[in-house]
């Protein structure tokens, strides 16, 4: 079964660019900042990936609950999370979406029902299916969304998760952002079945191979399986090929693959990808570049603006305060 | 009422899927089967399968999945059939229950319950009868607990479910079949307190679980010589209870913890040190502990028994710090470290 991509107006193919041109430019400055030192620790940039969480996110509705990984600022900014406080918690500042105790790899945004940002390899796989058994057992139809890259599969988590929410039946949609390398190791060097997709079709339950590097793809497939799953269809699995255009994080000398290689997979680049549909044109494209300019302006005023938590409150949040639900 | 250690664990159980709909119990074995220890037994067939859930054999997902349930708004029960088992849970007791609320900046939530059976003392050997429960003692973001009692077994549940925060609960193998009275109407305890199971006032006795009986006993022995020996039951192992410690230590200057965990690195090395930094000069002696042998636990009866705290070695370890004898009792050698 393939999935029949929509009829896609020039109002939406805008909206698609927009976004992940918001994700590509608000990671650009972030390695600026990163050289001048305004954020430390890691930070792996999705650079080239954009067209998974955009194309993902726009078939879930307000209801439904998101668990991502450490690459997770494309994910945080398609879902809604501000592009201030996420900023702002890359800068570590109160105003950061995690208060800045989480920093790049774990941002959290309870409204928007994002939970993490998990920088523990499928560890947030098992999250997901609880997240999903709590929205069966209530009778909400709830969708919850996990992202992994294509290293988790070789977690134990990975099989266990897959087959406690098929064996539950439960409403999740698995999004494995197959970008070739588990940090450095490619897929082949890790995994006996390369398939992605047959090893989770083996759980008995659906699974596509999509273009990971269209966003058209990726929303078509991912609408086709909220759907499915939102009526009761079970948990369903996406295999989305995509490909990092940079580094692991921002100490990786790649000695792993070839430049040819990541200058072969540029020319499938998200978002030229879309512009060559052509239902953007040029003006318009300079319109959403200045107004995505603007907006990472104000994040990252809003950010350097912050407060830094006292060192008074460190302690805070290890254990619920009073009046907590 | 007559009951025991068990059957009061199975009436908290009970008590909580009655009083809240969010609440459920999900582990191995826990529903058809009517739990490996028969702690469950007939609340499957009284609740349904949704809500006493048989898991397979997958610990860190349904861990993981009690973690996230939580955040969904339900009230899981997770049980892990032994401690040794949880350690397939680890990353996501540790990396996902206990940190989630820090790191997402105290948005995050977890009222996850996760019990499981710890200690050694059935002839269980070295994968099912090791005492863990310091190990999750030493981490942030938890709170853990030990009943050693029935008026615990049966009321801690309900106090933990409230918890916002994750709860381990960890529940003694040897006192399953313990019998005796409670109250009618038991129900919830307070959880955030020691309690003193035994006034005295010539020396401290400091445990917790499955050895706070030998204790008893051994305080009730060391009556029989004139030693008026006081008995702490920690009952919640994070956060300790420094006040009710030093108060006790205050009064009678003398201090032993006894602790089924191995030495290195235990609850009773914690103790240890906060006498030390809290109530150094009220000490009349060392602290003295008595611990389970550094090995992993032999299958053989009495390889088993000599590795674990005897109501011998705890005499002796009194001893010690009163200034008596201190090698052996009535005769029989004391093998359990004292030192």
């Amino acid at each position: 079964m393939s999935p029949v991509e929509p009829m896609m107006t020039t109002e939406h193919a805008r909206h698609l660019q927009h976004q992940m041109l918001r994700i590509r430019r608000f990671e650009e400055r972030c390695v600026e900042l990163y050289s001048a030192a305004k954020i430390r620790g890691f930070l792996h940039l999705y650079v080239g990936e954009e067209a998974v969480a955009v194309g993902v996110m726009e078939a879930l509705a307000a209801q439904d609950a998101v668990v991502a990984t450490y690459r997770e600022h494309g994910h945080a900014l398609a879902r809604g999370v501000s592009a201030g406080s996420v900023m702002a918690e890359m800068f570590g500042k109160v105003e950061g979406c995690s208060r800045g105790r989480g920093g790049s790899m774990h941002l959290f945004d309870v409204a928007t029902r994002f939970y993490g940002g998990n920088a523990i390899v499928a560890g947030g796989l098992p999250i997901a299916v609880g997240l999903a058994l709590a929205a069966k057992m209530q009778g909400q139809p709830i969708v919850t969304a996990c992202f992994f890259g294509e290293g988790a599969m070789a977690e134990g988590e990975f099989h266990e998760s897959m087959n406690l929410s098929a064996l539950w039946r439960l409403p999740v949609l698995w999004c494995c952002e197959n970008n070739f390398y588990a940090m450095g190791t490619a897929l082949a060097r890790s995994e006996s079945e390369t398939n992605l997709a047959v090893k989770a079709a083996s759980y008995e339950m659906p699974a596509w191979t999509v273009d990971g590097m269209d966003v058209v793809a990726v929303e078509a497939a991912a609408t086709n399986a909220v759907d499915a799953i939102r009526n009761g269809g079970g948990p369903h699995f996406l295999e989305l090929r995509t490909y990092r255009f940079r580094a692991h994080s921002m100490y990786d000398p790649e000695r792993y693959r070839d430049k040819a290689e990541v200058e072969r997979w540029k020319e499938r680049d998200p978002i030229t990808m879309l512009e060559a549909r052509g239902l953007v044109d040029a003006s318009t494209i300079a319109e959403l570049e200045a107004a995505v300019s603007a907006e990472i302006d104000a994040a990252v005023a809003f950010a350097e603006a912050g407060s830094l938590e006292r060192i008074e409150d460190l302690t805070r949040f290890v254990v619920s305060e009073v009046g907590a639900p | 009422m007559k009951t025991t250690y068990r059957e009061a664990l199975r009436a908290g159980l009970r008590d909580a899927l009655l009083r809240d709909e969010r609440v459920f119990l999900m582990g191995e074995d826990v529903g058809a089967y009517g739990g490996c220890f028969a702690v469950s037994l007939g609340l499957f067939e009284e609740f349904g399968p949704e809500r006493v859930r048989d898991t397979p054999l997958s610990e860190s997902a349904f861990v993981g999945a009690g973690i996230g349930a939580a955040i969904g708004g339900m009230r899981p029960i997770v049980e892990l059939m032994t401690v040794n088992f949880s350690l397939l849970a680890l990353d996501q007791i540790v990396n996902n229950a206990a940190t989630l609320l820090h790191m997402s900046g105290g948005q995050c939530h977890v009222p996850v319950v996760i019990r499981t059976t710890t200690g050694a003392g059935r002839q269980l050997a070295a994968q099912h009868s090791h005492s863990f429960e310091g190990w999750y003692a030493h981490i942030p973001g938890l709170r853990v607990l030990a009943p050693a009692t029935l008026e615990d077994a049966r009321g801690m549940l309900w106090t933990a479910l409230q918890s916002p925060d994750p709860v381990m609960i960890f529940e003694h193998g040897a006192l399953l079949g313990m019998d005796g009275e409670l109250a009618d109407d038991a129900g919830a305890v307070e959880i955030d307190h020691a309690a003193i199971r035994r006034s005295g006032t010539d020396v401290t006795l400091i445990t917790y679980g499955g050895t706070l009986h030998k204790t008893l006993a051994a305080a009730e022995a060391l009556a029989a010589e004139g030693v008026s020996a006081e008995v702490i039951d920690l009952r919640t192992l994070r956060p300790l209870d420094d006040a009710t410690i030093m108060e006790s230590v205050g009064r009678t200057h003398r201090a032993v913890i006894v602790d089924e965990g191995w030495r290195s690195g235990s609850v009773s090395a914690e103790i240890s040190a906060r006498i030390m930094e809290q109530a150094f000069y009220e000490l009349d002696a060392p602290v003295g502990r008595v611990c389970t042998a550094e090995i992993p636990i032999p299958y053989a009866k009495q390889l088993e028994e000599a590795a674990l705290p005897q109501v011998p070695a705890i005499m002796a370890a009194v001893h010690d710090v009163l200034g008596r004898m201190s090698t052996s009792v009535d005769g029989v050698p004391v093998l359990a470290e004292t030192h």
